[in-house]
């Protein structure tokens, strides 16, 4: 029998919104459709253009360096308002890093784009579109928009059906979330370096904090997971000299440029305590073992499990279904494809009302797959998010975007999404049929109000418009 | 308290822009009870260096812990602009030393909302919902005090928010409105009504429209100036002008509240100059354009800037600070009977660094958004039980206003 209320949701519900012809294909069996999404590893995004982050790094490592070769003797100051003492040769012959970034940026937020509109594994998509923003950077760190993109190609797309620690060690080792909450920098107060560069110059170096404390509050245990400010000041010293290699000297210099690199002389010796436990001095492998450990303490399950189900289920889940999938999470020692299987086992997946407000990067998303719009111009791509109030990779803190529909459903927020609906409308709508398309779109949810607005609809452009602003629509 | 005097407002200069007879009779009715005051907001989240922004350049510890954060003592090249012997302004805060001159800035410093660990969110989330355990509330502070007001009528949004969605300290049973700049071009309205009648039997969509359109009509022709505009002087010149355009209409919501980001600065901070300083440069620059803006709505407003907690007191490793406790905030506008520092400064030696590491909290913050909801917006003061649940041993702070 097939069940076209099931199919709905879970093309809407745990998909990127259905294509043409989806709710059709799932409604033979929905949880298979969504079982089957899992298997075989996750796709890879194969675009030439798209560089690696360490290619990236390692460019502007190169940049900075020829820009303060041009630069010296050349004062700032005079540069910037290219006044009198400014060489114009040399102002014209530095390289501003925004014009490498940029590009890549763009490149970057059209290929993710071009691939949730398309795959027919949407539910991994929405996966993976998840982590990335459970273990978020942003683009508000100038750097971090040359490397957003790369950084969830190569630490969270192909990890997110492994084991959560997999994961989270990719993420924590790799240089877009070191440059993103400032490790690179981090200095143990009594590394090697320290001991050299105070009796030098009196200068203090010290830890950061700012990874350690994320780590443990967003990614992890969660900010009532019971860890101390001395947990955190203790677990900054532990991964003191997780870093990235360059090619100059010093701090800037070692390993391989652009990728993790260990740098023993900042990494703060001796054993730390964490949470109870005692983490013997062991270099780079210390900080793992402390990862390890957090990814297997019950506050990680325990923050996991409400995480996915307040995305994926309900902005107030069931208690019993977090601690369900918090059990699961435990028992399979983070399998993240046993949990996605628990989630969508549950009965309130398939039950609880289509209540939650899509984000402006779900809404667009799923705009895209219903009407396969074009893209003519990438440049065009970035501002469409921008616009709708979610410009890609820029949440304004390490937390990620919000996960309630209360933060997203502003009376203005809507009105953008409205303007820009009526956009698309009037570009492709008289090549669309949006009466016939929304039975397609939105299933057993497409309510009788909006069936007879499309039929009534002034134009096929007003049509689309229509479909795009419907209560349905707006919703998963 | 150690309450420094406020310098005397001139009074000749005061009757000379109280001279309007239009402005005479708005001082008399704001006198009466609150109905012409105006409030704004600005959440300054990621957690504001209060040590950068109100050097305590005459505290003994201050240079040695802030190493090269320090701001250095007014009169030294890129000194801190002083307010008094112990406590100095950031040197990019050149509108707020003018406006401390003019008797129409407050300052507190040591001040910290009822939240003493060191999550941004979670500090955030007691900073706008006022309740003092973080997740208590559904809905903010700012939205109970409006729904309390005597003078907002039925049927209109009380409240502004400027961004597309609405800030929890803004959520809850008082209608509100947001709006934000767009580059997209406005439905027609026959496509505008038929979503309209779409939205009949969906009471959340419907309402939001409602009010979106209101704000639309009322932000009119200051959005479509500032988009002619072009040129972004300062990153929040739009939303400077919605507000004043919104704040000064007046048919318009007397409150709006908006968020400023960037404030977190774990590396390369800088001290007189640098990344910090050119964020204080640019908020400074987009409150001196608030006042020309708001006009003669100036004289009744105050403006509220506050943020989640501070940072450590000394810098860390990569010049910066991490998170912290306690910061300052500020208390700006016509309507501020200002001029003055309040802080019972707790001092930095290490003996009084909260946990060895913070400024120590020494004025909680609801005393200040209590005082400003009682003697500005004319709110009860019995409304503060549910404004700020749980507060009872927090008194307003009186007198912060201009009779």
């Amino acid at each position: 029998m097939r069940d076209s209320q099931a199919a709905a949701i879970a093309t809407n519900r745990f998909g990127l919104g259905a294509r043409p012809g989806e709710i059709a294909a799932s409604s033979e069996d929905p949880r298979g459709w969504l079982e089957v999404q899992l298997k075989g590893a996750p796709p890879v995004i194969s675009d030439p253009a798209l560089e690696s982050t360490a290619t990236m790094v390692a460019t502007i490592d190169k940049v900075r360096a020829q820009n303060r070769l041009l630069r010296a003797g050349n004062p700032p100051a005079a540069e910037r308002a290219n006044a009198a003492g400014a060489n114009q040769a040399v102002v014209d012959a530095v390289v501003k890093l925004g014009e490498i970034y940029r590009p890549a940026y763009v490149g970057e937020v059209t290929a993710r784009l071009r691939l949730a509109a398309a795959t027919n594994r949407p539910f991994l998509e929405r996966i993976t579109q998840f982590w990335s923003n459970h273990f978020a950077v942003s683009v508000d760190k100038a750097i971090v928009l040359g490397v957003a993109g790369s950084y969830e190609r190569e630490a969270i797309r192909p990890n997110v059906l492994g084991s959560f620690s997999n994961l989270l060690l990719a993420v924590e080792r790799h240089p877009a979330m070191l440059l993103y909450l400032d490790n690179f920098r981090s200095v143990g107060p009594d590394s090697m370096l320290a001991g050299r560069t105070l009796e030098r110059a009196g200068k203090s170096l010290g830890i950061n904090e700012n990874l350690a404390r994320e780590i443990m509050e967003l990614h992890t245990l969660g900010v009532n997971g019971g860890y101390t400010q001395a947990d955190v000041t203790a677990f900054a010293k532990v991964i003191t000299g997780w870093s990235i290699g360059a090619s100059g000297r010093g701090l800037n210099g070692g390993g391989d440029p652009g990728e993790f690199f260990f740098r023993t002389n900042i990494h703060e010796p001796g054993a730390q305590t964490i949470l109870g436990r005692r983490y013997a001095q062991g270099g780079e492998n210390q900080g793992a073992s402390v990862l390890l450990d957090l990814a297997r303490n019950p506050a990680t399950a325990q923050h996991i499990a409400t995480q996915l189900s307040r995305h994926f289920i309900a902005d107030d889940p069931p208690p019993a279904v977090v601690g369900r999938l918090a059990r699961v999470f435990t028992r399979t020692e983070g399998d993240l494809t046993q949990v996605y299987r628990a989630l969508i086992a549950e009965e309130a997946a398939w039950s609880e009302p289509l209540t939650k407000f899509k984000t402006p990067n779900d809404y667009v998303i799923s705009a895209w797959r219903a009407l396969d719009l074009p893209i003519d111009d990438a440049r065009k791509v970035p501002p469409i998010f921008t616009n709708l109030g979610q410009r890609v990779w820029s949440p304004n803190s390490p937390a990620g975007w919000p996960d309630r529909s209360a933060d997203w459903d502003g009376a203005s927020g809507l009105m953008q999404r409205l303007r820009w609906a009526d956009q698309v409308g009037q570009r492709i709508g008289a090549s669309v049929n949006a009466v016939q398309l929304a039975p397609q779109i939105l299933g057993a949810t497409l309510g009788d109000q909006t069936r007879v607005a499309l039929g009534r609809a002034a134009s096929a452009a007003q049509a689309v418009t229509l479909l795009l602003a419907s209560p349905e629509f707006m919703r998963r | 308290m150690d309450t420094v005097p406020m310098k005397r407002r001139q009074f000749l200069r005061g009757a000379a822009i109280a001279a309007g007879g239009a402005l005479l009779t708005t001082r008399l009715s704001f006198a009466g009870g609150g109905g012409d005051a105006r409030l704004i907001v600005v959440i300054m989240r990621g957690a504001v260096d209060g040590l950068a922004a109100v050097p305590p350049y005459g505290d003994a510890d201050y240079a040695r812990l802030r190493g090269g954060l320090a701001i250095a003592a007014p009169g030294s090249p890129d000194g801190a602009l002083p307010l008094n012997h112990l406590f100095g302004l950031h040197p990019q805060l050149a509108f707020l030393h003018e406006s401390f001159a003019a008797g129409e800035l407050t300052v507190f410093h040591a001040v910290a909302t009822p939240y003493r660990d060191r999550s941004h969110f979670d500090g955030q989330d007691v900073l706008e919902s006022g309740v003092p355990v973080p997740h208590g509330s559904q809905t903010g502070w700012l939205n109970r005090a409006l729904a309390a007001s005597p003078t907002a009528g039925p049927g209109r949004e009380r409240g502004v928010a400027l961004g597309s969605n609405v800030p929890l300290m803004m959520r809850g049973p008082a209608e509100v409105t947001s709006w934000s700049p767009t580059k997209l071009a406005e439905l027609d309205d026959d496509t505008l009504q038929r979503i309209a009648d779409l939205y009949a039997h969906d009471p959340m969509l419907g309402q939001r429209l409602g009010a979106a359109q209101t704000a639309n009509a009322m932000a009119g022709d200051e959005s479509q100036g500032m988009m002619a505009g072009g040129a972004g002087v300062n990153r929040y010149d739009e939303v400077i002008r919605a507000t004043s355009g919104f704040l000064a209409n007046d048919a318009g919501p007397r409150v709006a509240v908006f968020d400023t980001t960037g404030w977190d600065t774990h590396a390369n901070e800088g001290g007189a100059r640098g990344q910090l300083a050119t964020r204080f440069g640019a908020l400074d620059g987009a409150l001196r354009t608030l006042k020309t803006q708001l006009g003669p709505t100036w004289r009744n407003t105050a403006v509220l800037a506050v943020t989640e907690f501070g940072r450590t007191a000394a810098v860390n490793g990569t010049g910066g600070s991490d998170h912290g406790t306690a910061t300052a905030a500020f208390l700006l506008g016509g309507a501020v009977q200002g001029g003055r520092v309040i802080s019972d400064w707790p001092g930095l030696s290490a003996a009084r660094l909260y946990q060895q590491r913070d400024v120590a909290p020494t004025l909680d913050m609801r005393a200040l958004l209590k005082g400003a909801l009682v003697d500005h917006m004319g709110i009860a003061a019995t409304a503060m039980d549910t404004v700020f649940p749980d507060s009872n041993n927090v008194k307003p702070l009186r007198d912060l206003f201009r009779a």
